[in-house]
């Protein structure tokens, strides 16, 4: 990589209006993980979510993909400032899980396998912003990057895309995930640089 | 009647803690209760910060956030830590 000095022209090195501040593009896809990647199954992966009822509403992978996969090309910001354009997902519109939710709950907080938590408002989780992602450049979605379901909300920094999805719990007010009580912002808007607090 | 003094009375006695090597010093797990020294733990780099785990049982120890001119720093998975006064 060579730096050169660009004159008077003023700009920026990745000059894309699809890049949020401080980010730089990638074409490939860096693994980012905070601790032993789990291995789950098909087979006994679940998807629970938990309203202030008691209630829970499960899904197994069968049910989950019988809602309804879409595909999605979405662009991604890494909070490491890294950003991926036009990256091809398949998944499940939140829409469709939270149809027979009843809360009046207006926070979740994310689980995976393997205990990482983050936490997002219901409404960035709904129309049509956020997927159960279960495949990603064409392919079922490998351990490394989450596989083999993750959750997808692209227009929030990519540590709230939960990898390993295994729950989703509704909260009356917005608590910290694991990041986020560690430096994180709590919200992490790209376009706003939400990185830390 | 009981008193207390303000954080500043902190200075002296956590700048002698927070000086030097800390990776020799031991630590108990919040998770399982298990006692270490640092420098045996489990450290995620690829991540958006340090994460620290116990090798006993994975709890997470410690994370380090480099953030600019700012570096956030949890020790929470910790309920102890001995560190060795230097001789």
């Amino acid at each position: 990589m060579s730096f050169v000095t660009r004159g008077f022209s003023g700009r920026r090195r990745d000059d894309n209006p699809r890049l949020p501040p401080g980010q730089t593009l990638v074409n490939d896809w860096p693994v980012l993980s905070a601790g032993p990647t789990p291995r789950v199954g098909t087979a006994e992966w679940e998807l629970t979510i938990s309203d202030e009822t008691g209630a829970d509403h499960r899904w197994n992978w069968d049910q989950l993909l019988a809602l309804g996969v879409e595909d999605v090309t979405v662009d991604i910001h890494c909070v490491t400032h890294w950003t991926r354009l036009d990256m091809a997902w398949r998944g499940v519109s939140l829409d469709r899980l939270f149809e027979n939710v009843e809360s009046g709950h207006d926070f979740v907080m994310a689980h995976s396998y393997g205990g990482y938590t983050t936490n997002l408002p219901l409404e960035d989780l709904l129309d049509g912003k956020a997927w159960i992602a279960t495949e990603a450049d064409g392919e079922p979605l490998d351990p490394e990057h989450g596989g083999p379901a993750r959750l997808l909300v692209p227009h929030l920094y990519f540590w709230k895309s939960a990898k390993w999805i295994r729950g989703l719990t509704m909260m009356p007010d917005d608590e910290p995930g694991f990041w986020e009580q560690n430096g994180y912002h709590f919200y992490g808007d790209p376009w706003k640089e939400e990185r830390y607090w | 009647m009981s008193s207390h003094l303000d954080g500043n009375a902190l200075a002296g006695a956590l700048s002698d803690v927070f000086q030097g090597d800390v990776t020799a010093a031991s630590a108990r797990c919040a998770g399982c209760g298990a006692v270490s020294v640092l420098a045996e733990a489990m450290v995620y780099p690829d991540a958006p910060g340090l994460v620290v785990r116990c090798a006993s049982c994975d709890h997470v120890l410690a994370t380090i956030v480099e953030a600019g001119d700012r570096v956030f720093l949890s020790l929470s998975g910790m309920s102890t830590i001995e560190l060795r006064r230097r001789p």
